[in-house]
């Protein structure tokens, strides 16, 4: 076996189109899965059984069935239900919607960190549940979540490849087609490799950065 | 030991314009079997500054726990400016109160704690400001003026753009009670305010406090170790035991002259 150069060029033009999408579909499905998360965080925490039960019921089943299935699900039997969703959308809510079950038990630990005086200080201030929220427990709470949250996006940039199954072409969808197309499959997987390793590295040490400036 | 519970009632004569700002009627207030208040009954006077003594567990900052309804009283009721707090009427019923109305009758309170329990992620100015704008529904620059008159009350004028983790434990509460005062409640509540401090930052903490207490008109309920602050600002002392009181009156009779054995061997203890 020989390492081709040449395979690597001709390879990097598509490698482009599948890293700008893998990116996309890591940006997108994140802000899904750290809005819809926090909402799944409060609802669990409403007092109303008949919002916080069916929520823990619906982030429980999907945190605890494979990814994977969800996308097929997503992909190929919403359809059956009138719902057609392209590959990157089918791909990207997947990964937000199943980021979200995780992302919502980051925020619940965030929310229960914030000491009992803080919501007494509120309480004795006669401050609104609202502004409560939004003034003093969430602004705590995701300052010391902020670390974890990255992590999250960090390993959604790694189950990011799962989306080429249901034919998303983001980096190892590129490396797929091209390697069937020119039977070098080790060039193309190789370099998505290091690019995943070019891009997971430094944004974890960033996360460390901002994990000692974050959490006192 | 007879008249344990109505102690108080019949001890307050000084309260001669009849005006109770903060009623306890047989108030029972239970940790799981445990009896922490036993049908407490006593009164506050409007502009009274009384202080509750007693050894730890005696039930002293419940009751300040139980006028911010933090916690719910088993049984009694409370009533503060007239108003039930834990309990409302309605169709001439009581009932238990919601949290609209709970909430109206505590803006009556304010309450400093043992932490200080600051906003962290504010600087001190919002710390003041906060609630007045969002509760009370002041202009900011009013607000924020108000902010400065308490700061300079404090003696803190200089910190207005710092953040509390860069406070002494000290400054931390003197921001506080600003913080406190800025919604000018009726009553004071002060949850051994002086308890978290390192000893030599106890007396700028109790100096402000003192000036509080004679230069204003605002009621005052203090639980604390601090017995020669307790001497100095009191109009009445209630020694508490075991969810009761066991005795009150004037300070200077409290502490020189106490009836109760239990008073003096706790007087003993701690001064």
């Amino acid at each position: 076996m020989t390492w081709d150069w040449n395979a690597v060029s001709e390879f990097l033009p598509r490698l482009w189109d599948g890293v700008l999408l893998t990116l996309q579909a890591l940006v997108l499905g994140s802000l899904i899965a750290f809005a819809l998360g926090l909402v799944w965080a409060l609802a669990q925490r409403s007092s109303l059984k008949a919002v916080s039960w069916p929520v823990t019921a619906v982030t429980e089943f999907i945190r605890n069935t494979p990814l994977l299935v969800q996308l097929f699900f997503l992909y190929f039997v919403m359809p059956e239900w009138g719902i057609t969703l392209t590959a990157l959308a089918a791909g990207v809510v997947g990964l937000g919607l199943h980021y979200s079950t995780y992302t919502a038990e980051v925020y619940r630990a965030g929310i229960d960190g914030v000491p009992a005086g803080q919501w007494e200080a509120c309480t004795a201030l006669s401050l609104p549940r609202s502004r409560t929220w939004s003034a003093v427990i969430l602004p705590q709470a995701i300052r010391r979540v902020v670390p974890a949250l990255g992590n999250y996006i960090i390993a959604m940039l790694k189950d990011s490849p799962m989306i080429a199954i249901i034919g998303a072409l983001e980096m190892l969808g590129q490396a797929r087609q091209f390697s069937a197309e020119t039977f070098q499959p080790t060039e193309p997987i190789t370099v998505i490799g290091v690019v995943f390793i070019l891009i997971a590295y430094p944004a974890s040490l960033l996360m460390r950065a901002l994990e000692r400036r974050l959490v006192r | 030991m007879s008249a344990e519970n109505t102690t108080s009632k019949e001890t307050k004569n000084p309260a001669v314009d009849g005006s109770q700002l903060i009623t306890f009627d047989n108030v029972t207030k239970r940790f799981g079997s445990n009896v922490v208040l036993d049908n407490l009954c006593f009164d506050v006077a409007s502009g009274k500054h009384v202080t509750l003594i007693g050894p730890s567990g005696s039930g002293k900052t419940t009751i300040l726990r139980l006028l911010m309804t933090l916690v719910k009283p088993e049984e009694g009721t409370i009533k503060v400016a007239g108003e039930y707090l834990t309990h409302e009427e309605r169709n001439g019923k009581l009932v238990p109160a919601s949290e609209r109305h709970s909430r109206e009758v505590r803006k009556n309170i304010g309450m400093v704690f043992q932490q200080f329990n600051l906003f962290p992620n504010m600087k001190v100015l919002r710390n003041i400001t906060e609630a007045p704008v969002h509760v009370l529904g002041l202009a900011k620059d009013e607000a924020e003026q108000r902010a400065r008159e308490l700061l300079e009350l404090v003696g803190l004028t200089e910190h207005i753009d710092k953040y509390p983790s860069q406070l002494s434990g000290g400054q931390q509460q003197r921001v506080a009670i600003a913080r406190a005062l800025a919604m000018r409640p009726q009553v004071l509540l002060l949850d051994e305010v002086t308890s978290a401090l390192d000893p030599e930052l106890v007396a700028g903490v109790l100096d402000v406090l003192r000036d509080i207490a004679h230069t204003t008109d605002i009621t005052m309920l203090c639980v604390t170790h601090e017995m020669n602050f307790a001497r100095d600002i009191s109009d009445d002392v209630l020694m508490f035991d075991a969810g009761r009181v066991i005795e009150s009156g004037a300070p200077e009779k409290i502490f020189s002259d106490p009836e109760h054995e239990r008073t003096r061997e706790f007087l003993s203890a701690v001064l």
